[in-house]
């Protein structure tokens, strides 16, 4: 007999939704003026969202939710997430830790800390995850690390390319080992799709650090970091406390990082979806293989 | 602690170290004590019982991390007596908190890597505490990759409160080389048998971790985060590391349970600090039998099961199941 519970069931594994609406393309709430948290320049509201969030002024880049980046970015109605009710569970009976996610929950209106889907950008079909780094500090708990790699084997499958945008504190302490575990899972994942050839695009948001930053975020054929972002495998406070050395200005930004030679860009957001449209037809038709290369 | 050992092992220490004083008693003047001696041995084995039968998980890390507890290189030294050390990463330098080289076990050649600490402050400035830079890891894919190539299969000690968390290992790439690391071990088309013998801290651990069978000593830790770190983050003080270390679940029995590793190797009572040999020689006994199970299995199938065993690890609901429950 067909219950209640079949028919919950019987629901496709991806779901598709419509287009985030236009609610998902703004970031800031009511109110005309908002003053720069960086050069403290005051900016029309209007001005700052149309410029994605970035300072007009001075170039500094708001931190911004996984939708905006997802509506900004990718073709009108192209967007079809997958894995949309993914759920954490409480593996360890950490204290506080349910309470904790469903608080990030109501907060962020997802359900984990990152959207992973299909779409396209610029008329070129992609596989795309974007962390959200307001759902407890963008951190890898069992959720995250299984959307990532649903998200590499999806882009082996169909062959497209794969980009990522990392934004996050690290693993999710609350989860313990098993977020570690995270790590080895998705640069497995990784692993696989680099085997065989498949592009996977990595864009560093700020901050992106610890355990992303060394497993899948490191992992991309082609890097890249926005502006001044904080990008490190340790943060500047780990380090003040743990070997106490005094760290120079701008050490851990996204140019440091690039002057070190781990990084191959840096893109301002206004750019990313130029940038990224023409990487992407660098490798046209390059997905798994390059079937039509030649 | 007191003259190197814990506060839970004193009564222990003292009852110990009283025996042994009768005994010398005994042979110096030649009385006779022996019903003395053996009532306190009773004792004293009652009492090892009582107290390492019952070890709260902050116990369990003091015990990981005790001053005499054998290190990589004790183990190695008694595992594979003919271990010939190999150095450097071929790009920068030579870390010494990771070592690496060539050894036979059983007859057939294998590579061992493993995170080593110091004995004494000396030591532990060279070896820097046991934290490798990024070199150390890109050595020990180097030494891997020299494995795979050579069709032996590799070993892995874990021993380490972490990666250098530090300047300069962030400007040559500390996040990069862990990643790379963590990719390529998932493919290598040799087995990998993985122990983690004392302290397995997060990332720095993993990066030498990603293999076919995961095992542990009893009385070893493996965690994201230390319990220290956890307790400044979640109660703002460090000195509730206890409560994080129950918390955090990170002993053998946990892991176990939780799926992540395969095997507890179990210690001398007391832990392997008391008997070096025995430790030795359960860990080689453990390495020996799943190897010998790794052996059988054919490369892809080997590389497909390696996959899979992490690829399973997470515990995560569909929002639909939810409402079941």
């Amino acid at each position: 007999m067909a219950t209640i519970k079949d028919f919950f069931r019987s629901k496709p594994k991806y779901v598709t939704i419509h287009q985030p609406s236009t609610d998902d393309r703004r970031e800031i709430p009511d109110g005309l003026w908002v003053k720069c948290e960086e050069c403290g320049n005051l900016l029309f509201n209007k001005e700052l969202e149309r410029s994605l969030m970035v300072c007009p002024k001075c170039g500094y880049h708001y931190r911004v939710s996984a939708r905006f980046r997802i509506a900004n970015l990718v073709d009108e109605d192209s967007f079809e997430e997958f894995d949309a009710d993914l759920i954490p569970g409480d593996p360890l009976g950490f204290p506080a830790y349910p309470e904790k996610t469903r608080a990030a929950q109501e907060k962020t209106g997802l359900k984990e800390a990152v959207v992973t889907g299909s779409c396209k950008i610029k008329g070129i079909p992609v596989i795309l995850g974007v962390m959200e780094f307001g759902f407890i500090g963008g951190s890898m708990g069992s959720v995250v690390g299984e959307k990532i790699t649903r998200a590499a084997e999806k882009a082996l499958e169909t062959k497209l390319p794969l980009i990522i945008i990392s934004t996050s504190g690290g693993a999710r302490m609350q989860e313990g080992i098993l977020s570690l575990m995270q790590m080895a899972k998705t640069s497995a994942a990784i692993g696989r799709l680099n085997e065989a050839g498949g592009l996977y695009i990595s864009v560093l948001a700020n901050p992106c650090t610890a355990g992303v930053m060394a497993s899948f975020a490191s992992l991309g054929d082609i890097i890249i970091a926005e502006p001044k972002a904080l990008v490190a495998f340790a943060g500047p406070r780990v380090i003040e406390q743990t070997v106490r050395e005094k760290l120079p200005p701008g050490s851990h930004r996204s140019e440091f990082v690039m002057e070190h030679g781990f990084v191959d860009l840096i893109v301002d957001r206004r750019e990313l979806r130029d940038t990224l449209a023409k990487l992407l037809n660098f490798h046209s038709l390059a997905g798994v293989g390059g079937e039509n290369n030649g | 602690m007191v003259n190197g050992n814990l506060e839970f092992e004193r009564p222990l220490v003292e009852l110990e170290s009283r025996i042994a004083e009768l005994r010398r008693f005994t042979k110096e003047k030649n009385i006779d004590m022996t019903e003395e001696i053996t009532t306190l041995e009773k004792k004293a084995a009652k009492l090892r019982h009582e107290i390492y039968a019952n070890l709260t998980p902050s116990q369990r890390v003091q015990l990981a991390r005790h001053p005499k507890r054998p290190l990589a290189l004790d183990l190695i030294n008694l595992i594979f007596p003919d271990f010939l050390e190999l150095h450097g990463d071929r790009l920068y330098r030579d870390d010494h908190a990771i070592i690496g080289g060539l050894a036979m076990l059983e007859g057939a050649p294998v590579t061992v890597i493993a995170e080593q600490k110091g004995r004494d402050t000396k030591e532990n400035i060279a070896r820097n505490f046991g934290m490798p830079f990024p070199e150390g890891y890109r050595k020990a894919l180097r030494l891997m990759k020299q494995a795979e190539k050579f069709g032996r299969p590799i070993i892995t000690l874990i021993d380490t409160p972490g990666a250098f968390p530090g300047l300069e290992a962030e400007q040559r790439g500390q996040a990069e080389a862990i990643a790379v690391n963590l990719m390529y071990m998932s493919s290598l088309t040799v087995p990998i048998v993985v122990v983690v013998i004392g302290e397995g801290g997060s990332g720095g651990a993993l990066a030498i971790g990603v293999g076919d069978r995961i095992l542990m000593l009893e009385n070893a830790q493996y965690s994201v985060i230390s319990p220290e770190g956890c307790a400044a983050i979640l109660w703002h003080d460090a000195s509730f590391a206890a409560e994080a270390a129950a918390a955090l679940k990170i002993t053998a029995k946990d892991l176990l349970e939780l799926k992540v590793i395969d095997e507890i190797i179990p210690e001398p009572l007391g832990g392997a600090h008391r008997d070096y040999a025995e430790t030795a020689s359960n860990i080689k006994a453990a390495i020996v039998r799943n190897l010998q199970e790794l052996n059988k299995m054919d490369v892809n199938n080997l590389v497909d099961h390696r996959y899979a065993k992490f690829r399973n690890m997470g515990i995560f609901y569909q929002a639909d199941e939810e409402k079941e429950a």
